[in-house]
């Protein structure tokens, strides 16, 4: 499995979304109907499922900018974690 | 001052969840009271349980949505959802503003704590869920309430233990009663048949612990009874002033005529020998109401089944009515079958009174065999009567010693 396709089931079963709605560009307010207690789950989520790969905890500097699928896979490969799971 | 009608009702319930069926397994007799089987029990003191089978939150409430809200408020929404149904009454046509609710709960998310508790203690702060608040406030089901029917009127839930859904009603009725508002939803909630709260009532010596017969244990004014049995569930009721249910032809089960509220101000859980709180409260209901003690035919009693409750609201209905009335009354404990479904259970019995009052059927006590000289009144022993009743009176005493009463006046 791909980092991208990791992540991504992560936020369908956080938000309730088909897998055709969260593309990477997708913005989980904008585009998803996701609320501030949405993305504080999703972000605890990531944390759980990366949280060995990244030295535990996503700074709360850098949640703000985890808005999308891609935001958080940059952000996840920035931190070191590979493409390939 | 405004008249005050009940113009649909709404039940999830361990009786089931319709208002029809409900009623019917009411008024049959039907125990609701089992072996516990939303956990494991088997090393704890109580085994059993009133638990909602029949209930289908995906018929109310989307998936997403029931991720974010504990047991206790799914129970609310649907219930309250029946209820609007059930009335016919269309909140887009009415002013927001002059639309509330009051739905309340004994002790709110409790399962949600207890899971998230054990979170922390063993991840650690930051894994517990930004639900977990939200889920665990005793006010959060009358907030999702009024998000679900658009109400903008007063909202807000009281706490009051096991009396939490009665006073809901009064208050729901006041504000319509003084002319806040024009419906209200009020009710109340609970889903309390999770580990922490089994233990801690069996650490008081609350429940009954006949857990080898689940059916009889739970009896009322029985001579034999020996605790309460927990149960669960919800209860909504539309209230309505009356000239505006009138004027949209919508159907009334029964009149919310008067209110009363005490407290005993004696002890944090037992009360006060004699009963002079509960008996205060119907009082205080029946003169709110104007009428006379003679006048009730039914009064739905707290009749929890512990030994001391049962013996001293009997002592409380005596006082209130006057012993002659008392025993012509007749009285009877819905809990015998519904188990105490603490902050929903006011709200439920008051959905048992409005179609008391309105069919002329006062539902039995079931399980009562062995007469206890404490307990001496007509408490409807297991089968349902006939009666025609014009007024009738709910009791909901609470830890804390708060008591509320209600009357119910046949419309």
């Amino acid at each position: 499995m791909t980092l991208e396709e990791k992540v991504k089931t992560i936020i369908c079963e956080t938000l309730n979304r088909g897998a055709e709605e969260v593309t990477p560009a997708a913005d989980f307010n904008n585009d998803l109907g996701a609320d501030s207690l949405d993305l504080a789950e999703l972000v605890m989520k990531i944390e759980d499922e990366f949280g060995s790969m990244i030295d535990g905890s996503i700074p709360e500097e850098d949640t703000a900018n985890l808005k999308s699928l891609g935001a958080i896979v940059e952000y996840l490969k920035s931190k070191g974690v590979a493409d390939e799971l | 001052m405004k008249r005050v009608v009940i113009t649909g009702m709404g039940v999830v319930s361990p009786l089931g969840c319709d208002l029809n069926t409900f009623w019917n397994r009411l008024v049959e007799g039907t125990n609701g009271i089992g072996t516990i089987t939303k956990f494991d029990a088997t090393e704890y003191p109580v085994k059993i349980a009133a638990e909602v089978k029949e209930f289908d939150v995906n018929a109310f409430i989307d998936p997403k949505q029931q991720r974010r809200m504990d047991p206790y408020t799914h129970y609310a929404i649907a219930a309250s959802r029946m209820a609007v149904q059930d009335s016919g009454i269309n909140f887009s046509e009415e002013n927001p503003w002059r639309c509330g609710c009051i739905v309340s709960s004994g002790v709110g998310g409790i399962s949600t704590t207890e899971k998230e508790v054990l979170v922390l203690a063993e991840r650690g702060a930051r894994r517990v869920s930004p639900f977990c608040i939200p889920q665990i406030i005793v006010n959060i089901a009358s907030g999702m309430v009024a998000i679900e029917h658009g109400l903008k009127g007063p909202n807000y839930a009281v706490v009051s233990a096991c009396a939490s859904g009665l006073h809901s009603i009064g208050d729901a009725m006041k504000a319509i009663k003084y002319g806040d508002a024009d419906v209200m939803l009020a009710g109340g909630a609970e889903a309390a048949v999770s580990p922490i709260s089994i233990a801690g009532f069996a650490a008081m010596h609350a429940l009954s612990t006949t857990n080898d017969d689940p059916a009889h244990a739970c009896r009322p004014f029985d001579k034999e009874r020996n605790g309460f049995i927990m149960g669960e569930g919800a209860a909504v009721l539309v209230l309505e002033e009356y000239e505006h249910a009138v004027k949209r032809g919508a159907k009334i089960y029964a009149e919310v005529g008067g209110f009363g509220a005490t407290c005993d101000a004696y002890h944090m859980t037992a009360p006060a020998e004699g009963g002079e709180g509960g008996a205060q409260a119907m009082i205080f209901s029946m003169e709110s109401a104007g009428v006379n003690p003679d006048q009730i035919g039914y009064v739905n009693a707290h009749g929890t089944s512990t030994p001391m409750n049962d013996r001293i609201e009997t002592a409380a209905i005596k006082k209130a009515l006057g012993e002659d009335n008392a025993r012509k009354v007749s009285v009877s404990s819905s809990k015998s079958m519904t188990g105490h479904m603490l902050g929903a259970a006011g709200a439920i019995e008051s959905v048992v009174c409005a179609l008391a009052v309105k069919n002329g059927v006062i539902p039995p006590t079931i399980n009562y065999q062995n007469p206890d000289p404490d307990c001496d009144l007509d408490y409807t022993p297991n089968a349902a009567r006939e009666r025609k009743i014009d007024f009738c009176l709910n009791n909901s005493l609470g830890f804390g010693g708060h008591n509320a009463c209600a009357l119910f006046k046949r419309v």
